[in-house]
Formats: C-alpha cells, structure tokens, sequence
C-alpha cells in the first residue's frame, strides 16, 4: 500500500504553462503575503484581533475578504472563457485544450456560486443583522467562528486543485454519469464533492445561527413586524439554508459513495438512476438561488429607503412576498430540466408555479420604485447599484418567466440563453446586491467612507460591461450555440462572442476601478473619515460607532418602531437622556482558535479523502473530534468587559453618536 | 449575553404586548432552540435519503429484494432497543432535572447500552447481508438500503459518542449551567433519532416485507 494514497509527483501538471505560471503566481504572492505579514510582526495581532475572533463582525469581514480574493479567481476564469470562444472558431482550436477548458468553465461556476456569492452574502449578513437586531453578538459565536473555517477550508481545497491535481471537468453541477467514476476517474470530480461537502457543512452551520439569531435574540420591543427589511430576507435566506443544504449533503453523500465504495446510485449499472442525481441537486439548486438573491434584495431595500430620505413603501407587502419567495422556491426545481421528459401534466404545473414566482418579485420591484417617487434622492454609489439593479434585474426575470414556458425552453434548455439569463439574474441581482451593501456598510465597518468618484468609474464599467458581455449571450442562445463550447464551426458566432469577451474586458476595468476605489480610500482615510451615522440612515446599525465596539451597543436599544433610529432621531430628545446613563459590565463571548483548528483538520482529511490517503484522514477526523472535545471542556466562555471601560468608550463617541 | 436596558420613562407605560418584543430570549431557551432548528435540517437530510430510497426500492437490478432479505424478529428487537433507550434517555432528563448524580448515570449506562445492544444488531444484520452477497454493491436498492439504515446508524453512534462525552463531563463539571444546556440537546437529539427509526422501520421494513 502506499502511504500517499494517489498522490505522486505526476499529479502537477508540469507540462501545462498557463497553470504551472498561475499557480506559481499564487504560490509567490501567497508566500510574498506571509513573508510581509511575519516580518512586520503582524501573526499575533491577526491571531489574536482576527483569526480567533468570535466576534460577528470580525466574521463577516473576513467572509467578504475571502469572496473578494475568490471574484479575482472566478473572474481569472471567465475571462479566458470568453478570450478562448472569441478566438476558436471555423479550424481554430484557441489556446485551451478540451481538457483545461472544461476544468476552467467548472472552476469558474463553482468558484462564483459557492465561493464568492456565498460568502459575500454570508459575510454581509453576519456583519449587518446583528447590528440590525440591536444586539451584541450571533447565537452562537463559536460556531460562527467554525462555519467561517469550514467556508475556508473548501476555498482552499478548490484552488489547491489548481496545482495539485485537476478540477472537475463536468460543469458546476456534475452531473452523472459523466461524475461517476466510470467516466471521470481523476480526483476533479472529488476534489469539487469534498470541498463543497465541507464548506456547505459551514454553510449550515450558519444558517441555523441565523434563524436562532434572529428569532431569539433581537432587541427588547423590536418585533417581527420591527425588523428591518434586510433582517427579514436574511431570515428568509437562512430558512432555505437550512431546509436546502441537507439536500445537496445528502446528493454529494450518495455520488461520494458511488464513487468510493461502488455503490450504485446514480450509476449506468446496477440499475442507478441518474436523473434522480438531477432531481436532488436542484431540490437545492432552485432555493440556493433565492439564498443568494434575498439578501441582495434586502440590501436594495435599506439603500433605496436611506437615499430617498422615505420609510421603505408597502413594508407589510416586502415581508409577505419575501416569505412567499422563501416557500415558492421550493415548487419550481423541475423546470432546470423540463428536457427530462416528466410529461405535459408535470412540465405544465412547474412552468406555471415558476411564473408565480415572478409575482412578489414584481410586487418588490414596485414597492422599490415607489419609494423612490416623490422621495429626495441622493445619488450615491450604493441607489446607483441599485437602480442598475431595478433595470437589469427586470429584463433577467422577463428571460426567465420567457424560459418557464416548457416548449420555449425545449429551444433554449443548454444554451447560451440560458447562461445569459442566469447572469442577468445573478450579476443584475446579487452581485449589483452586494456591491451596493459593501459600498453602504463599507463606512460602518471601518470608520471612513469608500471613494465616490471610483465608485461611480467601478458601477458604470460594470453595468455597461454587462450588458456588451451578456445581451450577445442571449442572440448566440437563439442561433443554437449550446454552453460550454471548447471551440465551434459556425462563423457567424464569431463577431457576437468578440464582442462577448470585449464586454468582460470592460467588467474587469470595473473590478480594477473596485480595487483602486479601496486604495484611493485607504490612503485618503483621513478626509472620509465618518461618525456614527454617515448617511442619515433609519436603522440601528447606525445608532452606534463607526466602527462598532466589540459590544455593539452600552445599553440595548429599546425599539418602539419601524425605521427604530429614524423615529428616534425625529423625536430629538435623546440627548439629554445621554448624560445621566449609567453603564453595567457587559460579557462578551471569549476568543476561539476552535474555528481555526478545525478548518486545518478539516482541509487535512479532505485533502487526504480527495487522494485515498486513508491513515491521513482518520486522523483528521481525530483531530476535528480532539478540537471539539477541548472546546467542550474549556472553562471560560465569556470575557467581562468593566463598565468604566464602556463609559470610557461613550465618552469619546458621544458626540458621534447622536442618540 | 447580558440584557442591559435602555431606562426610559416612555417604555415603563407601555404594556409588553407580546413575546416577540421581550428582548434576547436566555440562553438556555437560544440553545435549545438553536438545537431544533439543526435537527430539523437533520431530518431533511434524511428526507432526500428516503426519497432516494423510495425511488430506487424496487430497482433490485435482479438481486434480492426486502423480503428476501428483512428479518423481521431482529428488527423487532432493534425497534425495541431503540424506544426503550429512548424511555430511560426521559428517565435521565429527570434525574438531572432533580440534580441526582446516581441516577444520571445509571440511566445513561441503560441507554447507552440499549443503544449500543441495537447498533451490535443492526451491524450483524448488515454483516449477514454482506456475505451473502447482497452488500451494497449489489443494487442500486442495496445501495439506498445501506445508506439510509446506516445513516440513522451512524446517528447513533455518534450520540452514543456524544453520551459518553457528556456523562465526562458530568464528572468533571458537575451541572453547570452548559453541562445541563448540551445534556438538553442530547436527549432532543436522541428522541429525534426514534422519530427517524418509526418511519425507517414502516418504510423500509414493513412495506419492505409487504411488496
């Protein structure tokens, strides 16, 4: 037996130039990153302020650092997809081979689904909702710790594919038989099972904190109908996690078995059925969807009732279409693949609950646009993300509701409409989302304001890139190209994908613009610095100091209503109420390398799994079981913070804080 | 977490109308509730698992099929293991509730060796499957088999694990307040892994037997 399972020196691919030079580059700026960080002394702050960190928005910060680094990855790929089809028409082959090719397009939808969507959201939401619900922490801290770990730890396993090994060449949803391991037998479909089986253990781990979050812990007289609106879609968003997640374990669990222990599932023999695969993977895929797209939606609900100087129109209706998005969702998996040939009965009643589904959208798109009539608005960066969202989003859901019609999508089904439609949908919708709530929160989170005018540069690159990147998708769609085309025959697509890549190529001076907004932000600190309340925002997020405190708030606000930190503001007398507060000790939950231990465990036993390396991954598992155990037994949970201390910190932010 | 109030002359008029606006809920009432919340996710796992095995039950791709295969007299005897544990598992709730170290971990050792009594059995079951050639590998049926009964299985071997863990603990940290709060989830978990094992023995075992 060898005691590296798989594993051996043929697994780097040393013949390939474009990956050895792109992991070589990750390599050196990984090493160049710790170099810089050891030597100016920096591990113990980051161990101590950081890495160990319960603390929520610590958390949330570093989720979004992580998507951030994975939209670089994701977007490295789609790139060299559109620089790949604008080249290799007629006779040409471009410079992908097949092999590379299908690994970069797989690369490029789990990346992007799982690993930038996914954090991004989760980090918006772990910073903000806390925050939100005028409280000092999530439920449970610890394992708000661990799911970032976890997250972690499935980032590093996918881009350790990248020189160690191959990636999946399936697609993003690996599809059997082709996952099986009769017609992949490489260890790209593994390292795809096993880095979204952990991750997605931490993705349920934080959607159960959510919903404890945010059910149990909210500041005392805030109830349901009290909650903001972005606290609501996160209560959606983490429902469908939890009622969604299990499935897809429970999917990958099965394709793990097949493909390790011979089990016949999804297989050709042994009488497996395949489309059940199908099935399963979308009972999750179609809620995933809305996980990502709810919170966004939130987003663009604070950031247009804050710039329009207006309560939110129609709150009541804005919870009531979340919701029935929340359950909806769960009533329409089938249309991914009205092609399996259920028949006209099924086919019918997923196409029509698929354009219900339309409906509270529609319902939240007005509500928007009507808090935006006769409202002053101010044209900051995040309402210009969103209005660009109002349009794109629109025109990707009218794509949609064209495709649940089941003949239609007979036509359409695999091909570049498709992928139009759903980047229409996630660039329109979540990304503009995210983009607008990191340019909103952006202050709170750090104490300064990002700059306006490379904003504007990013938003405008990005909106105008999307539309040359994608509208061409949607004519390529109807002139019969199919996703996924390493090279093709027909020339007449040839003008539409170069204008295609020339699209990405715009995007990408947006993401630079992004990039260069955050130095220019960084180096001039001083100018945008902010107090408490930089935009004159209506929710409690902003009724404490920029950055908040380890304990978010001296004394719990007290909610009498909608809009909490508005009303409070317009009532004016909370002023003098300032002066003779009195401040108690406040616990807050102790640091825990816990997150941190077990996501190196965790990367050990998959890596190990990923190449049979048996002995390496039991003790693995020992070391998560060991890590767990010490945490059960430690003695101290919490860290007392004395009330001179916070009096100390009112004291100096009191002027900054206005209520 | 500690609930610090704002003291504000309007709010002493205003009556607490409802539950939802008392604040952060203690934490014994979050854990707990947090704990539901990951059981039910647990449930639908083994929900996509039952599906799974619905749809392939009958695909025996020529091998054996349930009735070949289920005996029905040790599976009783597993059901039987199983819901008495479940008993002495409340016995134990009792126990902590009246602060009885003795009787804690009497009822523990019965549950945990009823537990482990219906692990040995449904381990033989599957080892006497295995050598007469109807593993896993057999069937896509066998397949669904293996995966859900030994799902639920492995279920209990991790809270025979977990048991162990706390009756440690226990010992060491007497009945602390987190001590009583993970003892609580325990005996949630191990309730919710019947309610699994009633609809695994009617679906898998009692319509096996009958079709």
């Amino acid at each position: 037996m060898n005691l590296l399972g798989r594993l051996d020196w043929s697994a780097i691919p040393f013949d390939q130039p474009i990956i050895m030079g792109a992991s070589g580059g990750v390599v050196l700026v990984i090493v160049a990153v710790l170099s810089w960080v050891t030597l100016k002394g920096y591990v113990p702050y980051l161990w101590r302020e950081w890495i160990t960190s319960v603390d929520h928005k610590r958390i949330g910060i570093m989720y979004i650092i992580l998507a951030l680094i994975m939209l670089l990855r994701g977007f490295a790929d789609a790139i060299m997809m559109r620089a790949q089809q604008a080249v290799a028409a007629g006779g040409a082959q471009g410079y992908l081979p097949p092999e590379h090719f299908d690994q970069i397009f797989s690369a490029h939808g789990t990346i992007m689904i799982f690993f930038m969507a996914m954090p991004f959201v989760i980090g918006m939401m772990n910073f903000v909702v806390p925050l939100q619900l005028g409280v000092r922490d999530m439920a449970f801290p610890t394992l708000n710790s661990v799911a970032l770990g976890l997250t972690a730890s499935g980032i590093l396993l996918i881009n350790i594919s990248l020189a160690v090994g191959e990636f999946a060449k399936t697609g993003w949803v690996a599809y059997p038989p082709l996952s099986e391991l009769q017609y992949s037998p490489g260890v790209g479909v593994d390292y795809y099972l096993w880095s979204l089986q952990i991750s997605g253990v931490g993705t349920l781990m934080t959607g159960i904190n959510f919903v404890a979050t945010i059910l149990k812990t909210r500041a005392p007289g805030m109830s349901y109908m009290r909650m903001p609106v972005f606290c609501w879609t996160s209560l959606a968003a983490n429902l469908l996690i939890v009622a969604a997640f299990p499935v897809l374990t429970a999917t990958l669990a099965m394709l793990l078995l097949d493909r390790y222990l011979g089990f016949h599932f999804f297989t050709t023999d042994g009488q497996g059925n395949a489309m059940m695969y199908v099935n399963l993977f979308w009972v999750w895929g179609h809620p995933e969807v809305y996980i990502l797209v709810l919170p966004a939606f939130g987003i663009f609900s604070e950031v247009v009732s804050t710039f329009s100087g207006k309560p939110l129109f129609g709150y009541r209706s804005m919870v009531a279409a979340t919701m029935s998005i929340c359950v909806l969702s769960f009533f329409v998996w089938l249309h991914h693949f009205f092609t399996m040939g259920a028949g006209a009965n099924v086919n019918g009643f997923f196409g029509v609950m698929t354009m219900i589904i339309a409906v509270p959208t529609g319902v939240k798109v007005f509500n928007w646009l009507f808090t935006m009539y006769g409202g002053r608005i101010r044209f900051t960066v995040p309402i210009l993300w969103s209005i660009g969202f109002m349009v794109t989003f629109v025109i990707g859901g009218m794509t949609g509701v064209l495709m649940a019609v089941p003949p239609a999508d007979f036509q359409l089904h695999n091909s570049l409409f498709l992928i139009a439609h759903f980047h229409n949908v996630i660039i329109g919708g979540t990304v503009f989302g995210l983009m607008a709530g990191y340019n909103y929160w952006f202050p709170k989170a750090f104490g300064f304001k990002l700059d306006e005018r490379w904003g504007r540069v990013s938003f405008w690159c990005w909106l105008i890139g999307f539309y040359v990147a994608f509208m061409p998708l949607y004519a390529l769609g109807l002139m019969g190209m199919t996703r996924r085309m390493q090279h093709y025959d027909v020339a007449s697509w040839q003008p539409w994908l170069v204008v295609a890549a020339i699209g990405a190529v715009i995007i990408l001076v947006g993401i630079v613009s992004q990039v260069i907004q955050l130095v220019v932000s960084i180096r001039n600190r001083e100018q945008l610095k902010v107090t408490a309340d930089p935009w004159n925002g209506r929710t409690l997020e902003w009724a404490t100091a920029s950055p908040p405190p380890a304990w978010n708030f001296a004394v719990l606000p007290q909610v009498r209503d909608l809009d909490a930190l508005w009303n409070r503001k317009q009532r004016e007398r909370t002023a003098q109420s300032m002066k003779d507060r009195k401040f108690e000790s406040i616990d807050i939950p102790k640091n825990s390398a816990t997150g941190f231990i077990t996501a190196f465990f965790a990367v050990v036993t998959g890596f190990a799994m990923i190449w049979h390396i048996w002995w390496m991954a039991g003790a693995g598992v020992i070391g998560i079981f060991l890590t767990m155990l010490a945490f059960a037994f430690r003695d101290e949970e919490e860290i007392e913070i004395p009330a001179d201390q916070i009096a100390r910190f009112e004291q100096v932010h009191q002027a900054e804080i206005a209520v | 977490m500690n609930v610090a109030v704002a003291v504000d002359d309007e709010v002493r008029y205003e009556a607490r109308t409802s539950a939802s606006e008392a604040g952060p809920a203690a934490k014994r009432v979050v854990v707990g509730y947090g704990f539901w919340i990951f059981l039910l996710s647990d449930i639908i796992m083994f929900a996509a698992i039952f599906a799974a095995y619905a749809v392939l039950s009958h695909a025996t791709a020529g091998g054996p099929g349930g009735a070949q295969l289920f005996n029905q007299r040790s599976v009783a005897i597993e059901t039987a293991c199983l819901l008495a544990s479940s008993y002495t598992c409340g016995l134990m709730s009792i126990a902590i509730d009246s602060r009885r170290y003795a009787a804690t971990y009497l009822f523990a050792l019965v549950t945990f060796v009823l537990g482990a009594a219906f692990l040995a059995l449904e381990l033989r079951e599957f080892a006497g499957m295995i050598a007469i050639g109807a593993g896993p590998q057999r069937s896509a049926f066998l397949s669904a088999f293996f995966t859900l009964v030994g799902c639920h299985g492995m279920h209990v071997t991790a809270g025979l694990v977990w048991l162990a863990v706390m009756m440690a603990q226990v010992a060491i940290k007497g009945f602390h307040a987190t001590v009583e709060r993970r003892l609580l989830c325990f005996s949630l978990f191990w309730h919710a892994l019947d309610i699994v094992w009633v609809w695994l023995f009617t679906v898998v075992y009692l319509m096996g037997v009958l079709s």
